[in-house]
Order: structure tokens, then C-alpha cells, then sequence
């Protein structure tokens, strides 16, 4: 039986008095891969956003409601949001590099916990960048700028950045809208074997992706959680008709 | 139809005249400029202008070695620059990272309001003001002096460089700062690890047009720094500027085709270089800022 990692109770984000994500509990398993699905505006960027407080950073942004992380409620006042943010990290749309060099750019989470030791930096950063499956190919240069990668290659920068500093949970927005294919599957690849290690939560515009690696799906419409559940249950055997249409891509 | 077309004419003829005007205006300006300049050289080797130490053109004894005017200029631009950059960079960098949009729409007018004052109005505000204060802190300062104009003209620049520098910190792109939040990274952290080094081209380009604008003001060194072209980097002590110079010598008798006269043809064609070279410097780098996050 799977830990449950995060675990979500009646949530609601608001934009002042709009009403972005209405009313959504679910869980969030151990070493499993979770996708959010659904249409454009749906709120998934929001939901994404509450679970490492990322959302405490957007103006006039609200939340109601309890996200419990092993058991802690992450919004309680003795949470550290900077703590938090360390345990659960972030992958965004856009690859976001930092205008530094690549070791610079995986050491950034070390170096503001302040661990500087060179030989310990050396090593993590070429572990994270083997784990991101991006060693290989950047492995002779190091010390060259980060913008010069190319766009799948600067995301796998950017998960083995955020690699570096061991998160329990890997929050990703759609980290492969930017990519063609074949970066797109190279991101698969590493998502199937990251999740023995840690616990990802992916939000796709892709059915075909969502099908692929995760293990369990949520489909979210207007802000509410229309059906979550395993991969199976969503694509094969949905329960509600909505769930059904927006699956088989008769509205997007 | 047709008078709609002539019209058109009209239109495209009348702005076709106003850009010629302005090119010939700029080429009559470069021709006047290098022409006097020229006719200075004739007379005094190049060498002799660039490393000679001594600037006394209005006495019996003439010596054009420019490098006094030099470092009278280089003087005040940098006091000036240690009070307008780092100043400049902070409040750009408050107003930008943590001020409310209230108090930055609070703050905006106040330093355009620093902008818009007359440069007379600094002069004096040195000679008069300043530097009596200044005096009291350090006696031996001289009524003219380099220290007073250099800290009025740093105040003086402030709102360009808060607003070039504001400019290199805006540009950097949101997302680089989530990405550092996203590691745990806090306020601090983030402006001073991310925003500012990514912002780092932009700002020193700010810095370079800064220095470009310093050197070529005018009225406050004219007033306030005292007319004594001294090879020195003593702060204390009266200094004079390249512009300064050319005021002197616009505002005296110096009958025109005199050595005096082309003289001031020949130091402005040196400043024109200057901030020409550094003009392009800074556009080069807020280019390569501005490919790098395009
Ligand atoms: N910072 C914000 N301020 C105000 N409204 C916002 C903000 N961010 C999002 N919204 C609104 O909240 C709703 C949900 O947005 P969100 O970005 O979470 O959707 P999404 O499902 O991620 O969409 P997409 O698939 O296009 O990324 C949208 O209607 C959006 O306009
Ligand atoms: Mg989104």
C-alpha cells in the first residue's frame, strides 16, 4: 500500500472574488506519476501552484481549504514556505534556465543552503544531471552558458536543477508544451524512472502523454474536480459522461 | 481621389525636408567641428595636445596639453558615478522588487520631478549650498572645488540612472525569478543572486550612459567647479571641465580664428569621441541584453 504524500481537503483558490479552483480533495500517492488534465482555464496551474505555495506569490491570489503534506498542514503558520519549496519543487512551462552556466545553474539550490563545498557540489551536480539524463551530453561543458542548450535540453536542465536539492515531489506545468517530440519522449523516459525515487505530479495538455506515464489521472473542468482516479479509470472506464468527451477529445 | 494622392505628396515631401534638415544640420555641425579642428592641429602636434600636462591657452606662455581638462572631467564623472550608481541601482532595485505599485506610482513623479529641474538651478545649489555645508565637515575644502559639483551632478543624474537601471531589472523575465523561488530561493536571494546578475549587461550599459551624460554636462561644473584647469585628482580643489573650458573661451573676447578660438573646437571634437565610444558601447551591451531574453 502507497504512502499518501500529499493529501488535498476542499480547496479553493481565488483570484479576489474569482473563483479559480472550487471545492477539490484528492490525494497524492508515493512514488506514483499524477497527471491533471483538462481544458484551457480549468484551473490546473492554480491547483499545481497551492501545493508548494508558489501561489503565495501571485498578487490578490487566495486560498480555503487544507493541503496536508505527510500528515503537516502546509499552510499552517509554523510552515516554512521556503522549507516547503525545498521538499517539493517545480518545473515550469517555459524551460527556465538562469543566464549562468550549466553547473552553475543544478549548484543555485545548493549554494543558498549555503553548502559550498566544491568536491560535494561537483558530485551532486553531475548526479543530478545523470538523473535528469542530461550528463552525457553536456558533461564537457559545464562552464558554458545554459542559453545556449537547446529547448529540451534546457529543460532537463531545469528538472536536474531542481533535482539537486532532493525534493520528495517534482511539480510540473506542462514541461513539455515547448518540446517536439522527441525531447518530448526523452521527458517521458526520465519521468517513468524518476518516480521509483520520487513523486511527480504532471499537469499535460497531451491525452496521449497522460495515457502513457501516469499511473493516475485528474480531470478537472471550471475549476472543479470532475473524476480522478487510475489511468484505467479515467481513459477506459470514466464515470462521467464530461470525463468521457474531453478523453476522447471531443472538446478541448 | 487625386487631391486625396497630391496631398499625400505634400505630406511625404514636407516630412522627406524636415529629415533632410535634420541630416544637414548634422553633417554643417561634423564639418565646422573637424574643420576648426584641423586648422588647431596645424598648429600644435597631436602629441603635445593629448599627453602635454599644462592647459594655458589664454596666457602669453600657450600650452594645449589637454590632459588637465581630462582629468578635471574624469574627476567629477566619477564622484558622480559613486553617488548615482550605487544610489541609482538600489532605488531601481527597491522600487522594482519591493516597493508597492502604490508607492512606486508614489515615487516615479518625485524623481522626474529631480529630472526636470534647470541644471543652473544645481549649480547654484552647489556653490551656494553644498559647498559651505561641505565646508563645515572638511575645512580645508576650496570654495571651488571638484567634491561639491561631482556629489550635485551625481543627485543631478540620479533619475536617468534609477530609470536605465529600472529598465535592465524590468527586462529581466518573471519566470527566471519563479524558478528561483521554486528552489526555495528568498527575496533577498532571488534579487541579488538571479535578477541582478541577469540584469548585469543592462546595468552596466545604464552605468556607461550615465558616465556618457556626466561628462558632457555643462552649466553645474561651469558654476561651481572653479575655472582652474589643474592636472589633479584632489577633490578639494577647483578643477576645470572639457565644457567648462568651452564656455570660458565661448564667453570671453577670443576673436574668432585664433588659436584660443579653434582650441575649443579641438577639446569638444575630443568629448564627441568620448561619449560617442561610450554611447556605442552601452548600445552594443542593452543589444546583446536585450537578444539574450528575446
Ligand atoms: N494571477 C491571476 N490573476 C487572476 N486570474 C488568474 C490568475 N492566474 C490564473 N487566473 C485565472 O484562473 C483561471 C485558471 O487559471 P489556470 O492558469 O490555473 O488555468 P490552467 O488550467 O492552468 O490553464 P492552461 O491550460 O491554459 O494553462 C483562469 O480563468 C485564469 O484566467
Ligand atoms: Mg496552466
Amino acid at each position: 500500500m502507497k504512502q499518501i504524500t500529499l493529501d488535498i481537503r476542499s480547496l479553493h483558490v481565488y483570484y479576489d472574488s474569482f473563483h479559480a479552483v472550487n471545492n477539490v480533495s484528492m490525494t497524492i500517492l508515493e512514488h506514483t506519476i499524477t497527471s491533471i488534465i483538462g481544458p484551457s482555464g480549468c484551473g490546473k496551474s492554480s491547483f499545481l501552484r497551492v501545493m508548494n505555495r508558489m501561489n503565495d506569490l501571485v498578487p490578490h491570489a487566495r486560498i480555503m481549504g487544507e493541503v496536508l503534506f505527510r500528515g503537516a498542514n502546509i499552510y499552517a503558520k509554523d510552515m516554512c514556505e521556503i522549507e516547503l519549496r525545498r521538499r517539493i519543487g517545480m518545473v515550469f512551462q517555459k524551460p527556465n534556465p538562469f543566464p549562468f552556466s550549466i553547473f552553475d545553474n543544478v549548484a543555485f539550490g545548493l549554494r543558498i543552503q549555503k553548502k559550498h563545498n566544491k568536491t560535494f557540489l561537483r558530485e551532486r551536480v553531475e548526479e543530478s544531471l545523470r538523473r535528469a539524463a542530461l550528463w552525457d551530453e553536456v558533461y564537457d561543458r559545464l562552464h558554458q552558458s545554459a542559453l545556449e542548450l537547446s529547448g529540451g535540453q534546457q529543460q532537463r536542465l531545469c528538472i536536474a536543477r531542481a533535482l539537486a536539492i532532493y525534493p520528495d515531489i517534482l511539480l510540473m506545468d506542462e514541461p513539455c508544451a515547448s518540446l517536439d517530440p522527441k525531447a518530448t519522449k526523452r521527458i517521458e523516459e526520465l519521468l517513468e524512472k524518476l518516480k521509483e525515487e520520487i513523486t511527480i505530479v504532471i499537469v499535460t495538455h497531451n491525452m496521449q502523454q497522460a495515457r502513457r506515464i501516469s499511473d493516475y489521472v485528474a480531470f478537472f473542468h471550471t475549476g472543479e474536480l470532475v473524476e480522478w482516479g487510475t489511468s484505467e479509470d479515467i481513459f477506459d472506464h470514466p464515470q462521467k459522461q464530461l470525463t468521457k468527451e474531453y478523453t476522447q477529445g471531443l472538446f478541448g | 481621389m487625386s487631391v486625396s494622392k497630391s496631398n499625400e505628396r505634400l505630406i511625404q515631401w514636407t516630412f522627406a525636408l524636415c529629415g533632410a534638415v535634420s541630416i544637414f544640420v548634422t553633417l554643417g555641425i561634423f564639418a565646422v567641428l573637424f574643420w576648426e579642428t584641423f586648422h588647431f592641429f596645424q598648429e600644435v602636434p597631436l602629441g603635445a595636445f593629448l599627453f602635454g600636462t599644462k592647459w594655458t591657452p589664454l596666457f602669453v606662455q600657450k600650452q594645449f596639453g589637454i590632459l588637465p581638462l581630462i582629468s578635471g572631467t574624469l574627476l567629477i564623472a566619477l564622484i558622480a558615478m559613486i553617488i548615482a550608481l550605487p544610489l541609482g541601482i538600489s532605488i531601481a532595485i527597491f522600487l522594482r522588487e519591493y516597493a508597492s505599485s502604490h508607492l512606486r506610482r508614489t515615487l516615479k513623479p518625485i524623481l522626474e520631478i529631480l529630472a526636470g529641474i534647470p541644471t543652473i538651478v544645481y549649480g547654484y545649489f552647489a556653490l551656494l549650498t553644498v559647498t559651505p555645508f561641505l565646508q563645515k565637515v572638511i575645512p580645508e575644502l576650496a570654495g571651488f572645488n571638484a567634491l561639491s559639483p561631482g556629489i550635485v551632478m551625481g543627485i543631478m543624474i540620479l533619475p536617468l540612472s534609477v530609470s536605465l537601471s529600472d529598465d535592465a531589472i524590468h527586462a529581466v523575465p518573471e519566470h527566471l525569478r519563479m524558478g528561483a523561488y521554486a528552489l526555495g530561493a528568498k527575496r533577498l536571494e532571488v534579487v541579488f543572486r538571479v535578477v541582478l546578475p541577469a540584469a548585469m549587461s543592462g546595468i552596466v550599459s545604464a552605468g556607461i550612459l550615465s558616465i556618457s551624460r556626466a561628462i558632457g554636462e555643462t552649466m553645474l561644473v561651469t558654476i561651481a567647479a572653479g575655472m582652474r584647469p589643474l592636472l589633479t585628482l584632489n577633490p578639494l580643489g577647483p578643477v576645470q571641465t572639457i565644457t567648462a573650458y568651452i564656455v570660458q573661451v565661448s564667453l570671453g573676447d577670443t576673436p574668432t580664428g585664433t588659436l584660443e578660438y579653434s582650441s575649443i573646437f579641438a577639446v569638444a571634437t575630443v568629448l564627441f569621441l568620448c561619449t560617442f565610444f561610450l554611447n556605442t558601447i552601452a548600445q552594443r551591451l542593452r543589444q546583446s541584453f536585450q537578444h539574450m531574453y528575446a
